[in-house]
């Protein structure tokens, strides 16, 4: 009790002991690899290369084509055998740089030589992320050089890790918690480096008791960084839920983090900007989980971006059932793969194959009204009237009933006795909503 | 390989709850109330709630056959209207006015609005207000004990003499199949607490404002508040009528307004009206202005308030 949360929320099942035991294991490529153009919310990037050009590891093979885009960085060496569009996982096609892996590994000059970071300057460090192609990898994938330049540095009051994991099945930010405390802890100083007012906090879900402990007993000594456990409830990672839990300060749709005093960055982002500052590696690899009761050794590993997930199943000793359901990020808000030659890009997080999809065996049926989805809903609107508004395709309905508030993390649909699909209907109509406005 | 995976937008999984073991909570909820009735009112009772349940279940059935309309029944709700409707009846109804209202209940107050979801009123209050008005007489005629007639302890609150508050809570009295046993009904209602099926808002609300206004209005003594809470069928339709999902307001607001509406008109009835009851049609008049109550209590949603 007295555990820093939000109001509203869900209880999966966790389904974490599946894999939270399993050491994150380096995964060498074997076939081709490939690179979206787009790994990232913003303009898609511009390709560097063309076919039949030789890239390294650790090479820019696609530049920002706008202010929210950001680089794409090969991490294989080899040969540019196409730029063309390839399935991603959400089902689009996008463009995509090929290259044929010669297995070398050779890297570009200067990759992973050790530098200080309290000798760069704060234009430095956030070239030097920029330059390493870093996202949020949280799964929203949004630029992180942009995030760390707000307008005014010294109005961020608190740089906040997101390390609540809450989306069920997904093991691989707490690996990373207790196997790379380190580079963790150096991260978030070096994010700090940026903000002179602010302090760390690093936010994690107590059925992680492990990491807690770990992460609390390597932050005693610094005097700008805590632990903050966090009550375990989906969707407690979301951006807004996590910044009410830590701070107590209510963001909505359309407000940036910035606007409360607040920077958010996942696990692996932090990990991400030690690795790029500290040791000159780019976001060439994405630790991912391989989960499921669908899975032989459901297990977590290293990948380089650009590994087919084909070649992850396949290091997991494939399917010891056949999966009815196989989903690119966890069983709330992942996506379900029609197959699964699809690229591990820098926001893949795992990759969870379910023998049964509950999602088909009940159709969906009247709503009664029972009020559950309202007693969930952690952006506090009233799904089941937005439901009404979408079913009429009423826009104007929908806005004003505040739809776009919503965050899409699925407790509705969850939690909904008539099993309808109100998630869902919610993004098309979010979608119909963002469009009118460019168009407007 | 070969087989096709399934794909559909996320989430991917979903809760164990379903419309239909959400009804059976409900039913489950009403078993001490009906069991105390059948116990005390004996075989006659028994057959009451046997009549309403199948009028219920059978016109739901024959109408979606007839309509062409897929077949709802396995769902329960008609099994609950059916089953509210019976425990509102007094045990002495000839059998066809039961059957008059199960069909009364699923065919006009649901089935014609568009089936579960849709009515805008408690089906089951409907029809029993439907045959308190065409059958005003079958209708409120209670017995007690050996087949004598008796005053309920509301008509006798009401004509001024004392009664026996352990007697009404245990539910020694008479009135309608389920509304007697105030004990039974309690025992219902925190089942349905505990399991989460409903909320203590519309229920705490209503009983409060109505005791707040019975001591007001009525003789500022805690003797006759506690006698108006445990009479009639005010813990039986706070728990479990006003609390119809369909019928209550969906706002958390809304749902504590709407129980404060329904202890004024509740008190009004029965302090100042003509009969000696006024649940039934404190319900159905709030589930009139349900919209209403919601839209002047839409919550703001997070990080919008004071917006």
């Amino acid at each position: 009790m007295g555990l820093a949360t939000f109001k509203g929320g869900i209880h999966p099942f966790e389904g974490k002991k599946l894999s939270e035991s399993t050491p994150v294991t380096v995964l060498q490529p074997k076939g081709e690899m490939v690179f979206p153009l787009s790994q990232h919310i913003g303009a898609p990037a511009k390709p560097l290369v063309a076919k039949g050009d030789q890239v390294l590891v650790g090479q820019k093979i696609g530049e920002p084509a706008g202010f929210i885009s950001a680089f794409i960085i090969s991490s294989v060496s080899g040969t540019v055998k196409a730029i063309e569009p390839r399935m991603v996982a959400d089902g689009s096609m996008v463009m995509s740089v090929i290259i044929e892996n010669d297995g070398e590994y050779r890297a570009v000059e200067g990759f992973g030589t050790d530098r200080d970071p309290g000798a760069l300057s704060k234009e430095e460090i956030r070239n030097i992320v920029k330059e390493a192609g870093i996202v949020g990898l949280g799964g929203a994938g949004f630029p992180t050089h942009v995030k760390l330049t707000p307008k005014d540095d010294s109005k961020i009051e608190y740089v906040i890790v997101n390390g609540a994991e809450c989306e069920p099945y997904l093991t691989s930010d707490y690996r990373m918690m207790l196997e790379e405390p380190e580079s963790l802890v150096a991260g978030l100083k070096i994010i700090l480096q940026l903000f002179d007012n602010a302090k760390g906090v690093i936010g994690i879900e107590n059925n992680k008791p492990e990491a807690i402990s770990k992460l609390s007993a390597l932050v005693k000594d610094e005097p700008r960084i805590t632990v903050c456990p966090l009550k375990t409830k989906y969707p407690q990672g979301g951006e807004r839920s996590l910044i009410y839990a830590v701070t107590g300060r209510k963001i909505n749709s359309s407000m940036l983090p910035a606007d409360v005093g607040c920077i958010v960055n996942n696990v692996d982002t932090v990990i991400s900007i030690y690795n790029a500052v500290a040791k000159t590696t780019p976001l060439i690899r994405r630790i991912i989980t391989v989960t499921g009761d669908a899975v032989t050794k459901p297990q977590n590993y290293s990948v380089r971006t650009g590994t087919s997930y084909t070649e992850l199943i396949e290091a997991s000793g494939g399917f010891k059932t056949e999966p009815e359901k196989v989903i690119s990020g966890g069983p709330m808000m992942g996506q379900a793969l029609f197959n699964m030659n699809i690229p591990v890009t820098k926001t893949s997080s795992a990759l969870t194959a379910m023998t049964k999809d509950e999602v088909a065996v009940h159709a969906p049926t009247a709503c009664i009204r029972c009020g559950r989805c309202i007693n969930v809903c952690p952006s506090n609107v009233i799904p089941q009237m937005m439901m009404e508004a979408a079913e009429h395709n009423d826009v104007e309905k929908f806005e004003k009933l505040d739809g776009m508030e919503c965050c899409e993390c699925g407790c509705c649909s969850y939690i909904c006795p008539a099993k309808r699909p109100m998630t869902q209907a919610f993004k098309e109509m979010r979608k119909t909503v963002l469009a009118n406005r460019k168009k407007a | 390989m070969s087989r096709l995976l399934n794909v559909s937008s996320s989430p991917h999984v979903r809760d164990q709850a379903t419309t239909q073991n959400i009804m059976l909570d409900v039913a489950i909820a009403m078993i001490p109330a009906t069991a105390y009735g059948v116990y005390q009112f004996g075989i006659k009772a028994a057959l009451v709630l046997l009549v309403t349940v199948a009028a219920c279940v059978l016109s739901e059935y024959v109408y979606e056959a007839l309509m062409g309309k897929p077949i709802t029944i396995s769902d329960g709700s008609a099994l609950v209207t059916g089953l509210i409707l019976g425990l509102n009846m007094p045990p002495e109804i000839p059998l066809w006015i039961p059957f008059l209202g199960g069909i009364f209940a699923i065919i006009v107050v649901k089935q014609l609005y568009g089936g579960v979801g849709q009515n805008f009123m408690n089906p089951a209050l409907a029809a029993r207000c439907f045959l308190l008005i065409s059958f005003a007489g079958k209708m409120t005629t209670f017995t007690y004990q050996d087949a004598v007639v008796s005053p309920t302890p509301l008509a006798a609150l009401k004509a001024g003499q004392l009664v026996d508050l352990p007697a009404m809570f245990v539910g020694k009295i008479p009135g309608t199949i389920g509304e007697v046993s105030v004990i039974a009904l309690l025992i219902g209602a925190a089942y349905l607490l505990i399991r989460k099926v409903i909320s203590i808002r519309i229920p705490a609300s209503y009983l409060i404002t109505f005791a707040i206004f019975v001591f007001i209005f009525g003789q500022h003594n805690l003797q006759f508040v506690l006698a108006h809470l445990c009479g009639g069928g005010l813990i039986f339709g706070a728990f479990f009528m006003a609390t119809d999902y369909v019928t209550s307001p969906i706002t958390p607001r809304g749902q504590i307004l709407f129980g404060i509406l329904l202890g004024v008109l509740t008190g009004l009835f029965r302090l100042f009206g003509g009969s000696a009851e006024g649940v039934s049609y404190a319900i159905i008049i709030c589930n009139i202005i349900v919209p209403l109550i919601e839209k002047v209590t839409l919550p703001k949603a997070f990080g919008k308030e004071g917006k």
